[in-house]
């Protein structure tokens, strides 16, 4: 398959089209009335938020999309004019920038202002700095659902129902405030029912990658399959067509024993089945990309697209219990599991999808992944006995990303993994 | 009174990284130990179910790292890997177990690195409300009553409520004692030396509650009535050390460098609550409602409404200081996020501010003195800016 056969998948067309239409009706919220949140994807309450007719904004999604527009950079800087420290996480230096350059969004359109700030404090401490500094450039109110951490791998009673209080005690009657309806509880569940259905067809694209060769790279092509559900889509019958579409084109490419597309081509020869922990790098994702699909390797797996949802665990939210669904899905989010939880899930991955091993791409500004990772790696190597490897990139600062560096590294890697394999 | 034995004694506490005291203690008493990392536990609840809580900050400049680097990565910060360093090298096996307060996310997933350490002990992550409603409240109260249970049942002894009224007696006359310092210090810089203050704080992470109460007292009368020469320094506020600790020899350079510091936030568990805990029929409760109604507003904590950095500005006026230091430990996120923040409040308070990072280990401080230095320097020849 080609690369300009690629751009005409039905699904890859949809999300564009989607994602077209979201900042187009955000640019426009103002003339029309609509009022609009700016909230995190790890623990998202999207179905809530459309149940009030609010749109949302996700900023960490403005920050990936300037680091590949390559814009993040100046944006960084930009921050650190104002006296943000080199140090921190660049996804909010980047959205400060943004903000202080204009608030320009992907689409080359002005982001509205948000009207309220939706602190889901799910799996990242710095979502709660994020958001005190945005609170004071922009002035709007905050409403803040806590999240407690799963320290133990295991939701507790009191954790499920101190999230499920606070969505209906606090939550709730802010989003009324704003929006300036009571909620329908009915159309929520009408919401959450169809998530339930996309989810379903979202894990049948994950669970493909078991396939030799696999249909899909679950990390570089698994970031685009997550768009639609982690962000401003899921619940909406849009969201449903797109992961039936996903779900079509994966089941044509498995009967047809065709790989996943790369910006290369179809990845035919599948030389390397990988499991991948932590977010990429998105100021060079196509020249990082490259160089696994130059070596003919697979992700078959990935934790970063579990981040706003391990659901191929069996978690589906239940229109039945809206509160508590919604409580269970924020608590059981990826960066929101213990360090052994997280081993424990890595080392599934490798068991199930067969993969040659586990590669660590360990970011500079993302604590919440990173501390911890080379311990995880040593668990890992020692459970599955699979060789594991450790790279270090940023998310969206283009400073720290060394792509000789890594691909040296890389390079050694397949090596020793080729050299495992003929001597086993 | 020559204080000088007494904080002798504090800076071999300090640098005893064998926790020879605690050592001593269990085995006087038979009792076990408990180590917390920073910023905040309720010491009430693990004296009261009979333990002794053991504050763990890191190795400071002491401890040489060799193991507890290849488990961090070259930007995370240093607490973490010294305190791996620590762990790894036998230095807490005294500890019967550990806590994590919920701080950041290093030191959230550091319990999860301990928990696969140290299989056989027991380590607790203690997740604290950001959300100061009903709602945090009730979860508050039952993750401390889970806390309690599980302490419990490490000492074989139940924390009846005189047992916890009595352990908050006992620690509100600690926090008192500690504030009347803060207080001296604040009133009369010169009579009580920055780098003894520290040491005297430091002390009470290993001490038994009562000895360090008594311990404070001692000093407190002494300095009442030492004969220190005054000199013409800056009054600071030093803030973001509220985890990583900064080495003495940092603190002494930055007390030598022209700056009276008359409020800071190292050390900051035994001064995180404001005011007493009330005894009561419900002392659970009343320490639940005491965490809930009244600590001081630090970065690891959220802030609600308007007001973020008017905390720091009423401690800057309260303590009639002239300017404030910004020092985090280098990749601190609570600290290095909140600084903006905090300088926006000061600017447009008309105070002036000056910043740096620093690590535990942190060998070369004469920059930071000169840096600090020059700071006092500026605002005795132009004052706040306005």
């Amino acid at each position: 398959m080609s690369s300009a056969e690629v751009l005409k998948e039905e699904s890859m067309v949809l999300q564009k089209k989607m994602l077209g239409e979201h900042f187009d009706t955000l640019s426009k919220s103002r003339e029309n009335g609509r009022k609009v949140v700016y909230t995190f994807v790890p623990g998202n309450l999207n179905e809530l938020i459309l149940a009030f007719d609010l749109l949302p904004v996700h900023p960490e999604v403005n920050a990936l999309q300037s680091g590949m527009r390559k814009l993040s950079g100046d944006y960084i800087q930009e921050a650190e004019k104002h006296g943000h420290s080199e140090d921190v996480c660049t996804y909010v230096k980047c959205d400060i920038g943004m903000l202080k350059k204009g608030n320009i969004g992907p689409t080359g359109e002005k982001l509205p202002p948000p009207d309220l700030l939706l602190l889901s404090y799910t799996g990242c401490f710095t979502f709660m700095k994020w958001f005190e500094l945005l609170k004071q450039e922009y002035g709007c109110p905050v409403v803040m659902l806590q999240v407690p951490y799963q320290a133990d791998g295991r939701i507790t009673a009191s954790q499920r129902a101190f999230v499920a209080r606070q969505l209906r005690d606090v939550v709730v009657p802010a989003l009324e405030q704003v929006s300036g309806k009571k909620l329908d509880e009915d159309r929520l569940r009408e919401l959450l029912a169809s998530s339930a259905r996309a989810e379903d067809d979202l894990v049948h694209v994950w669970e493909s990658a078991k396939h030799k060769p696999s249909p899909i790279d679950a990390y570089f092509g698994g970031v685009y399959y997550i768009g639609p559900i982690f962000t401003a889509f899921r619940g909406l019958p849009v969201c449903e067509q797109y992961y039936r579409s996903l779900r079509s084109e994966v089941d044509y490419r498995i009967a047809h024993g065709m790989g996943p597309t790369t910006p290369e081509g179809e990845l035919r020869q599948q030389k390397y089945r990988i499991v991948i922990e932590g977010p990429p790098n998105w100021t060079s994702f196509r020249e990082f990309w490259k160089i696994f699909s130059d070596e003919g390797v697979v992700m078959v797996a990935s934790t970063y697209t579990k981040v706003g949802g391990l659901y191929e665990q069996g978690f589906r939210h239940d229109p039945d219990h809206p509160f508590e669904t919604l409580a269970e899905y924020c608590l059981g989010c990826y960066t929101n599991r213990s360090l052994p939880t997280r081993v424990d899930i890595l080392a599934k991955y490798v068991e199930e999808y067969e993969a040659d091993g586990v590669l660590f791409n360990s970011i500079k500004s993302c604590n919440s992944f990173s501390a911890g990772q080379l311990m995880m790696l040593r668990e890992l190597e020692k459970r599955t006995g699979k060789a594991g490897a450790f790279i270090e990139s940023d998310l969206v600062d283009p400073r720290y990303f060394n792509a000789a560096n890594i691909k040296n590294r890389l390079e050694s890697y397949f090596q020793m993994l080729e050299a495992k394999r003929q001597a086993a | 009174m020559d204080t000088q034995p007494l904080i002798d004694r504090c800076e071999r506490l300090y640098r005893d990284i064998d926790l020879g005291y605690v050592q001593a203690w269990k085995q006087r008493t038979g009792g076990k130990a408990i180590g917390h990392l920073p910023v905040y536990v309720p010491r009430e609840l693990i004296h009261a179910a009979g333990l002794l809580p053991v504050g763990i900050m890191g190795g400071g400049d002491d401890v040489e790292i060799i193991r507890g680097d290849a488990y961090f990565q070259s930007y995370i910060c240093h607490l973490p890997r010294s305190t791996v360093e620590l762990g790894l090298a036998g230095k807490l096996d005294c500890l019967d177990g550990m806590l994590f307060p919920a701080i950041c996310d290093v030191i959230r997933n550091l319990s999860g690195m301990w928990q696969m350490m140290f299989p056989d002990k027991y380590t607790k992550y203690l997740d604290f409300p950001q959300t100061f409603n009903d709602a945090g409240r009730e979860f508050y109260r039952l993750e401390m009553a889970e806390l309690l249970l599980e302490l419990e049942g490490l000492s074989g002894i139940r924390a009846t409520p005189e047992r916890l009224n009595r352990s908050i007696t006992l620690y509100n006359a600690n926090r008192r004692a500690l504030a009347a310092l803060y207080d001296l210090r604040a009133a009369e810089p010169h009579r009580i030396p920055t780098s003894e203050l520290y040491l005297l704080q430091r002390a009470g992470n290993v001490l038994e509650v009562s000895e360090h109460t008594a311990m404070l007292h001692e000093y407190l009368a002494a300095a009442r009535v030492s004969h220190r020469p005054q000199r013409d320094n800056v009054r600071v506020v030093a803030t973001g050390l509220f985890c990583e600790q900064p080495p003495l020899s940092m603190v002494r350079a930055m007390e030598n460098s022209g700056c009276y510091i008359v409020d800071d936030d190292w050390v900051l568990g035994a001064r995180y609550q404001l005011g007493d805990t009330p005894v009561g029929d419900n002392p659970l409760a009343a320490i639940v409602d005491a965490y809930m109604n009244g600590t001081v507003a630090t970065a690891t904590r959220y802030v609600e409404g308007d007001d973020k950095g008017a905390f720091l500005v009423e401690q800057v006026r309260r303590r009639h200081a002239e300017g404030v230091i910004f020092a985090a430990a280098s990749f601190c996120d609570p600290a290095l996020l909140d600084r903006p923040m905090g300088q926006k409040a000061l600017a447009e308070a008309g105070i002036p501010y000056t910043a740096f990072t620093y690590s535990e280990n942190t060998g070369q401080v004469q920059v930071i003195k000169e840096q600090a230095g020059t700071f006092a320097d500026s605002i005795k020849l132009w004052g706040a800016v306005s």
